[in-house]
């Protein structure tokens, strides 16, 4: 029978994404081991992200300033926003370096059996942002699940009043793909959303 | 191109059980609970997907076993070519993994399909028209699938989308039109593309079955009764403009969910429910061959026909051998006593299955 501690944190950690009680413990029992070691890194630097991580209050973006780095950035091209579900999906594209407007997180993807509504979302500052002007075009960058597209059509109907250019992410051919290996869905896409060349 | 050299290993109740010198003919005589649907389903696993019974991998490992199971068999040219070794596995120490080797290379389960197609029918699927329209939809959409794959996505994301949908319906607020807009939109597209499947799949077998004489297998005449408009932009309007009725309901009322698959018995014009239990039978083979001859499409057939004789008289058993003669495919049928086969006997291979092993007859 484990110790009160132990289990306190065990459940603790049982929640975060991808583990769940069985793999919880063994990473206590793995803390417990090296309490002297890793496990003050660990205190260390969770108590950093407590103290020092912030929400950025113009994208949502996750930094240790509001405005967060991107949104101060003056090299950024404030004219264009890229909205996303979720910051992982921030970082995805910004590792890219390619887009070099600004972001807009909405912190999830609209979902009836989630309970996931339009207001839990962070669409009014997306709203705001388009209303107060300055911005020519509104990338919307959603997932190609069911729920990421009903989100990026629910703000492109919302967005409509503003004068923005409303792009989406193309679907279709990966790099690297091979035709022979595709699904038709996917080359149907793809074949929807051919361009001219050169 | 037909298969020989079959071995099923550690596969439910047959240890090590091996059939050889095959024929365009198979059949597997033995009591209640012998093993013969095991020997149809290890077969069925030459098709990508979960077998004829839809069981988990583990549900076939035998008892006797360490976990795992191997089923392998020969597919073997008719014009003396080099026979394709086919085998399906799982290796006990990754239970849950179903491997697949094709001419002693690792390939995926999909493309076994590149090799043979194969088709089944099991008594369980007796009932599907007395059975609700939701069964006779899941029926249509496998047999849409075999012809499509690409009809599962949309199947999927319809169904998604569908439940969506019937939550913001019975909220408790009233739902949001630009949430019940992008809903809709995508259920418009999606559920095109679905009815567009099952409408031209049961055109295509409306055409394959019209070819077979009326008598004296009850001949099924298929229409497609969609529940609601079949292009996307029509459907998008029925949703949009249905959604304070559909609110009062609770649910979704227009749309493929609600279509139904009519099945008529030719010659007597009776709905197919309202038929007797062999005439059901006799439609129900029509149609798995029709389709069977549809999906093949030009690859070599292997049919599953699990207890199909026990309902037919002996004039339809004789007119489903003649049948499955010219489909060429190969056969593998199942009984409990050989006499009903005896149209066939002099060219089948014949088994009997009995506690998990098999011994040739013929």
């Amino acid at each position: 029978m484990a110790s009160q501690e132990i289990e306190r944190l065990a459940q603790a950690l049982a929640r975060l994404p991808g583990l769940g009680p069985r793999s919880a413990r063994r990473a206590v029992l793995w803390l417990v081991k090296r309490r002297e070691t890793s496990l003050v890194q660990l205190l260390d630097a969770l108590a950093d992200v407590r103290e020092r991580l912030v929400e950025c209050t113009t994208c949502g973006n996750v930094d240790t300033s509001d405005p967060c780095a991107i949104c101060s950035d003056p090299r950024r091209d404030a004219k264009a926003i890229c909205v996303v579900e979720d910051v992982a999906d921030l970082w995805a594209l910004d590792r890219a370096k390619l887009f070099t407007g600004t972001y807009h997180v909405l912190g999830g993807k609209l979902s009836a059996l989630d309970g996931v509504r339009p207001e839990d979302l962070n669409i009014a500052r997306l709203l705001a942002r388009v209303e107060a002007g300055g911005v020519d075009e509104v990338v919307l960058a959603m997932n190609a699940t069911l729920e990421g597209q009903t989100t990026a059509h629910y703000l492109a109907e919302r967005l409509e009043e503003f004068p923005v250019r409303i792009t989406q992410l193309a679907h279709g051919l990966p790099v690297g793909g091979e035709l022979d290996y595709l699904d038709e869905g996917t080359l149907a896409q793809a074949l929807r959303a051919r361009r001219p060349v050169g | 191109m037909a298969l020989s050299r079959i071995s099923l290993s550690d596969f439910r109740n047959h240890r090590q059980t091996g059939f050889d010198d095959t024929q365009q003919f198979n059949l597997l005589v033995g009591e209640n609970g012998a093993g013969k649907t095991n020997v149809l389903e290890a077969l069925s696993l030459f098709a990508p997907g979960r077998g004829l019974r839809r069981a988990g991998l583990a549900e076939m490992a035998g008892a006797a076993g360490r976990g795992g199971f191997a089923v392998a068999a020969s597919l073997v040219p008719t014009d003396g070519g080099d026979a394709v070794r086919l085998a399906t596995l799982v290796d006990p120490r990754r239970p849950g993994r179903r491997a697949v080797r094709i001419n002693s290379g690792d390939a995926s389960a999909n493309s076994l399909g590149e090799w043979l197609a194969l088709a089944w029918l099991t008594p369980a699927m007796d009932g599907l028209f007395m059975d609700s329209a939701g069964a006779r939809r899941r029926y249509l959409d496998r047999l849409a699938v075999a012809l499509d794959p690409a009809h599962a996505r949309h199947v999927a994301r319809y169904e998604a989308a569908l439940r969506e949908r019937n939550r913001l319906l019975t909220g408790e607020r009233m739902p949001d039109p630009s949430w019940m807009d992008g809903l809709e939109k995508q259920l418009a597209a999606h559920g095109a593309a679905l009815g567009g499947g099952r409408a031209a799949l049961i055109a295509a077998l409306r055409d394959e079955l019209a070819q077979l004489p009326p008598e004296p297998f009850a001949r099924p005449i298929l229409s497609y009764v969609p529940g609601g408009p079949a292009e996307a932009e029509p459907l998008q309007i029925a949703l949009r403009e249905g959604r304070a009725r559909e609110r009062a309901a609770g649910r979704t009322l227009t749309g493929p969910h609600r279509d139904e698959l009519d099945v008529v018995m030719s010659g007597k014009l009776a709905p197919a429910a309202n038929c007797s239990t062999g005439e059901q039978k006799a439609m129900l083979i029509a149609i798995t061959l029709a389709h069977a001859a549809l999906a093949a499409r030009g690859r070599p057939l292997v049919l599953l026909l699990d207890e199909v004789a026990a309902h037919l008289d002996p004039l339809r058993r004789a007119a489903l051998f003649e049948r499955l003669v010219h489909s060429g495919a190969q056969a593998w049928l199942t009984g409990t006593e050989l006499p009903p086969f005896e149209p066939i006997r002099d060219r089948a291979a014949i088994w009997r299955v009995a506690r998990g092993e098999a011994a040739r007859i013929d």
